[in-house]
């Protein structure tokens, strides 16, 4: 009996031990993100471009450009992936064979290493054109975000009664509207929850930029040349060995965290309603 | 509201939803092909031998897979022998002995974990941890276990702080909180009725987690697992600030050295367009892509087994 006792104990004590390291290493992430990043953060930090060390740069068009990416990115994705997300969830009969190939690969490319993303896109738009674009970033921020957005597109639309359907169709409503009208509207709520989340996603993946949109060190809004962006700015900044420039990568980590965790917080607050 | 117009809209709204299916399908094609294609050249220079060679020299156009494969295995294998009890004992705690309300607010702190950046972790890593092992754990280590013969070997090296061991630390704290949450989905979807009737004959929690929940949710719990290895393996920018870079290969778990992602990430723009490194480089990333989809597949199949 003693001896249960002692071992539930050891387990209760080691389960809580590694809760509360996860927890500190949270802590530690974000009390370094605030106590480095905050004092370099100033109105200069979203007006000024990034620059050479020592000449008061900031990171606005690295925010720009990020805006612009996963923007245009969004843009690709979410139809894309909204689409293709409604076939598998309303026109999987029985034994579809392309559908359960479909969702396969969507698992697939959830899980393919972003880096190689980069380079795919690198070899499909960069390479053949011979140079770096905003516009390959995008599509490459793009074809991450398109199986987050299938997966929770299928899975809310398949939350949505059958009954809800028939009732459609019942009333002579095409399928077509049926799907549109009332299993995507009903759904609504779910699928702007995972659209949020792959923007938050994309918002601080750097890998697959490396290769495709490459950076830049002064404004730019065109999306035929090279495109700063935020996580490549705090990539390029943070190894190198100025001060003003590591200050920038910290303020700028501190930025992105703060961006994607606000998303998150707000897309659980609201999904808790 | 004429009967034809209606009817062949709907078969151009399916028309356009099995075209965007097909789109996703041609993208993992293009991947695969694209990838395979820029590898070529490497793989027909070195046959079979890219695979075991050590080398990585570009001065002699020499390239070899074997330290940067090794790098990532390595790396993803510390990384989930240290996440996985470290996410089993937090999920437990969570959904058997916390408090609910505490439970609550620590598992969203957990979730948002799982949300930070990469890059986040590199850096955070890059500035704290590197420092930390060179300065405290690596001399410490160094002093007490220099005499014990396997040992030495795994943990001799210049206190630089950077090597697989820092690597698979910052790796494990980046998966760790995702196998947890997931972990802690299954936990959850396990019948209460089994853990009352278990409660009920006198099980301790520990009991009751070892043989009730434990048995009924281990196909979730590797599935898990694997998906978060699968997220080490391709881990790009947290490796690269803390592995220190250096193709080589050796025993010491504390000396710089490189894996598959970070090589390319910091290589390619070194190399020119349709040179033997970058066609190298792709290679590599052909095998990253084989390992990421093995481990994928591996998790699925593994799932429908025991399901």
């Amino acid at each position: 009996m003693a001896r249960r006792q002692r071992c539930n104990q050891l387990a209760t004590v080691l389960s809580a031990g590694s809760g509360v390291v996860l927890v500190l290493v949270l802590l530690s992430i974000l009390w370094t993100l605030l106590s480095r990043g905050l004092p370099g953060l100033s109105l200069a930090t979203f007006l000024h471009p990034m620059g050479p060390p020592g000449s008061g740069g900031g990171l606005g068009n690295a925010i720009l450009g990020s805006i612009i990416q996963t923007g245009l990115a969004m843009l690709i994705a979410a139809p894309l992936g909204m689409c293709c997300g409604m076939y598998l969830a309303e026109f999987d009969g029985s034994g579809n064979r392309f559908a359960t190939t479909v969702r396969f690969v969507a698992d697939i490319l959830m899980s393919v290493p972003s880096i190689l993303v980069g380079l795919f896109i690198y070899q499909l738009l960069v390479a053949p054109f011979g140079h770096f674009s905003g516009f390959a970033g995008a599509v490459a921020l793009a074809v991450l975000a398109v199986p987050l957005v299938i997966r929770t597109t299928e899975d809310m639309l398949r939350l949505v009664p059958v009954a809800m359907r028939e009732a459609g169709a019942a009333l002579g409503a095409p399928r077509w509207r049926v799907i549109v009208s009332l299993c995507l509207r009903a759904a609504r709520g779910g699928i702007t929850t995972g659209l949020l989340l792959a923007l938050a996603r994309m918002g601080g993946e750097t890998a697959p930029l490396l290769f495709t949109s490459l950076g830049n060190q002064g404004w730019s809004l065109d999306l035929d040349k090279p495109m700063a962006s935020l996580p490549l700015a705090i990539y390029q900044y943070a190894g190198a060995s100025y001060e003003d420039w590591v200050q920038l990568a910290w303020t700028g980590a501190l930025l992105i965290t703060v961006g994607v965790l606000m998303i998150n917080i707000v897309v659980r607050l609201s999904s808790r309603r | 509201m004429g009967r034809g117009p209606r009817f062949s809209f709907n078969q151009v709204f399916s028309a356009v939803l099995w075209g965007s299916a097909l789109i996703v399908l041609l993208a993992l094609g293009g991947l695969i092909l694209l990838m395979g294609h820029g590898g070529w050249q490497a793989f027909v220079t070195f046959g079979p031998g890219f695979l075991v060679s050590a080398v990585w020299n570009p001065v002699t156009n020499q390239y070899g897979a074997l330290a940067p494969l090794l790098g990532t295995v390595l790396s993803t294998l510390i990384a989930v022998c240290i996440a996985v009890p470290m996410a089993f004992g937090t999920a437990f705690w969570l959904t058997a002995i916390a408090p609910r309300r505490l439970a609550g607010g620590l598992s969203t702190a957990v979730q948002l974990l799982a949300a930070v950046p990469s890059i986040i972790f590199g850096m955070w890593g890059f500035f704290l941890i590197v420092p930390f092992m060179a300065r405290v754990i690596q001399p410490f280590l160094n002093h007490h276990f220099d005499h014990v013969p396997v040992l030495k070997a795994l943990l001799c090296g210049p206190p630089f702080g950077s090597g697989l061991m820092t690597t698979g630390l910052v790796l494990a704290v980046m998966i760790a909180p995702f196998i947890t949450a997931v972990m802690c989905d299954v936990f959850e979807a396990v019948p209460p009725m089994l853990k009352e009737s278990a409660y009920g004959l006198g099980a301790t929690r520990w009991e009751v987690m070892r043989y009730v929940v434990a048995p009924w949710s281990r196909s979730g719990m590797i599935g898990a697992v694997v998906l978060g290895m699968g997220r080490a393996l391709g881990e790009t920018m947290a490796v690269t600030f803390v592995i220190g870079n250096v193709t080589a290969i050796g025993w010491s778990l504390f000396v710089p050295r490189t894996t598959v992602a970070s090589l390319i990430a910091l290589q390619f723009p070194e190399s020119p367009a349709g040179s033997l490194r970058l066609s190298s480089l792709m290679a590599l990333g052909f095998i990253l892509m084989a390992l990421s989809c093995l481990s994928l597949i591996l998790a699925r199949y593994l799932r429908r087994q025991r399901a």
